[in-house]
């Protein structure tokens, strides 16, 4: 399996210098994504997710962000040890990305036409008719109806989900599509072209053997699409795991509360009351060093708020990090 | 008109629309009757400016003694002549030329040295934005006309060095006019996108962030016009600009102020043209701004 893995963060430690001091926003984060694969990153807002994602595009705004230590090895490759040349014949070759506000990923400025045909000619080098043939027939690949009309539209003639479509398509368009990132897909969508977006991106994704990080805090989401799925919390993996396993036996306390905060989730669900996580988010700059989630936690114990927790496993490469992993009868 | 047909006309019209942003504002603008007055009147003096030598009735520099300050309506002289006999009209006319000519260069310099700065301190930031801001501040700080008579003053007094003045007078307020438009938009999505699909910085900056940031810049030249063809005229008018006997308005006022309580025309006509020219500029400014002011849209 190890030789398998087409992308391999180790240990990335991500921080932002603010006025205030220095906030990290990313901790000692191990992940991979096997070929073809579909790992699902979930955590609420401000948990790291995002960043992580910039990260791997090398894209974290610099300063105040920066990559502390670790490494992101993409087909064995490191990507923090290349240089920023080389890494821009990585983005939009080797690893794409889908943004989470499709109505303002597109310049507005330019034809959504010329805006694909952009990439055929960058990665390509296509000269411009070529280009915005090519350009139809990505659009008529995401199934947008008339693409030979369309490639001439504006983006504000378009609507959410066909502008994230267009996204889509640009993101393919790249010459080895290894890996898609997709920064929350469909949080800006309406729910029924949230689906239409899902299935299109999952039909593609089997079409060319592509991985797919997926960034998202929506667990219906998670597991319509996901193989696997890594839980983080305020810049800490706390679990992960299979998507059954996750699903079916969560053992971090933060997982089985985000399992509980869906409404569709009958099995979590008690007393007919949607559940929440009290508490907000942590400030990450007075986190210490014991378990993030300790200030939230209902089964805390004084030693959560000392050490951070060492990895528990539960086989088949489900490992969670909480001082009492198993011992917690969640109700 | 039977349905059919409406239904392809109203068809045709959306695809036309979609033809291009630039065809859809023209058809906004042309709905704007001031902005379209404004428009007129630059095309007729630019018509001046262009055909001076076949519609201008005399030589502008062409001096008969016997005919000094014959007044207005004496024919030939339908606007009079000034006091070496000059044909006032005539010499209007190819003021045209050269207040056009003014305006038109000096906005450039500003617009694209300007544009440039601002554009390079807004996306790489850094210290070249804090020493081009510093310099742009202090280049602020000095009253305008101040400012352009001290750069005419360092070059020397010709029409060309007052071009140039003017032009790098006005170029602080392009600069910080696209350094603003470029810090929002380069915060927006769509360039992180692009990033994100391995553009680099320089096609980034002209291809991508410099087109969304030229509607302000667009407003701010076409009025930039109108106050450069002023600020040209007051400097002739100071005697920093055109030399006589060029035909420039702002010099010929300034050379016939003394004769102004008994041969008003003189003064008045070149007056009136650049009025006119100058409210053609504003009143397109206007318009254009209101075309591309996206508050004013939807």
């Amino acid at each position: 399996m190890e030789n398998n893995r087409f992308l391999e963060i180790k240990g990335l430690n991500v921080s932002f210098y603010t006025q205030k001091g220095v906030v990290p926003a990313v901790r000692e984060l191990d992940l991979w994504i096997n070929k073809g694969e579909t790992l699902a990153l979930v955590g609420e807002s401000g948990c790291g997710k995002s960043v992580t994602a910039s990260a791997i595009m090398r894209l974290v705004p610099a300063p105040p962000g920066k990559i502390e230590s670790g490494e992101i090895l993409l087909d064995g490759k490191d990507l923090l040890r290349l240089t920023e040349k080389e890494m821009q014949s990585i983005r939009g070759d080797r690893i794409s990305m889908i943004f989470q506000e499709p109505m303002t990923s597109l310049n507005p400025v330019f034809r959504i036409g010329e805006q694909i045909a952009e990439v055929f000619i960058t990665h390509y080098s296509m000269d411009k008719k070529e280009a915005l043939a090519k350009a139809v027939e990505m659009l008529d690949m995401v199934k947008i109806p008339a693409p030979e009309k369309r490639v001439r539209d504006y983006p504000h003639q378009l609507s959410g989900g066909m502008r994230q479509r267009v996204m889509i398509a640009m993101a393919l368009s790249s010459p080895n599509p290894g890996l898609m990132i997709a920064d929350e897909p469909t949080t800006a969508l309406d729910v029924t072209i949230q689906a239409q977006i899902l299935d299109l991106m999952r039909e593609l994704q089997k079409s060319i053997q592509m991985s797919l990080l997926l960034i998202t805090h929506d667990m219906g989401v998670v597991a319509e699409m996901a193989n696997r799925v890594a839980v983080m919390y305020a810049g800490r993996k706390v679990e992960a795991g299979d998507v059954y396993d996750i699903f079916e036996n969560p053992m971090h306390p933060y997982t089985v509360g985000l399992l509980n905060s869906m409404p569709s989730n009958e099995k979590y669900r008690h007393a007919g009351r949607l559940e929440a996580i009290e508490g907000n988010v942590p400030n990450l700059l007075e986190i210490g060093s014991g378990c993030p989630f300790e200030s939230r936690c209902r089964y805390a114990k004084p030693v959560c708020r000392e050490k951070f927790p060492d990895v528990k496993e539960a086989g088949n490469g489900h490992s969670v990090w909480c001082h009492f992993a198993g011992d917690i009868k969640f109700i | 008109m039977n349905p059919i047909k409406i239904f392809k006309a109203g068809n045709d019209a959306e695809s036309r629309a979609a033809e291009s942003i630039w065809y859809e504002n023209w058809l906004l603008l042309k709905k704007n009757r001031s902005a379209m007055f404004g428009l007129y009147i630059i095309i007729f003096f630019l018509f001046l400016a262009v055909f001076a030598s076949i519609v201008a009735p005399f030589d502008p520099y062409l001096q008969n003694i016997d005919l000094r300050k014959m007044t207005y309506f004496s024919w030939p002289y339908i606007l009079g002549t000034d006091d070496f006999g000059r044909d006032i009209l005539s010499r209007i006319i190819y003021g045209s030329r050269i207040s056009l000519v003014i305006g038109f260069f000096a906005v450039s310099i500003s617009l694209v040295f300007g544009s440039l700065i601002g554009l390079i301190s807004g996306f790489y930031g850094g210290w070249f934005d804090r020493i081009a801001m510093r310099v742009i501040d202090i280049m602020l700080a000095f009253p305008y006309i101040l400012l352009t008579i001290v750069i005419v003053a360092l070059l020397g007094p010709t029409l060309l060095n007052a071009m140039i003045a003017i032009g790098i007078a006005r170029l602080p307020q392009y600069t910080r006019i696209m350094r603003a438009s470029v810090l929002a938009e380069k915060e927006a999505e769509y360039v992180e996108a692009e990033r994100s699909l391995g553009v680099g910085n320089m096609e980034l900056m002209f291809m991508s962030i410099l087109p969304n940031c030229l509607a302000p810049i667009i407003v701010q030249a076409t009025l930039g016009v109108g106050s450069a063809i002023i600020e040209s005229a007051a400097l002739s008018f100071l005697g920093l600009g055109a030399q006589p006997p060029t035909p420039e308005w702002g010099l010929m006022i300034a050379s016939a102020r003394e004769f102004v309580s008994n041969a008003w025309w003189i003064v008045t006509f070149p007056g009136i043209a650049i009025v006119l020219v100058v409210l053609g500029f504003n009143l397109l400014g206007d318009g254009i701004r209101d075309v591309l002011d996206p508050r004013l849209k939807d």
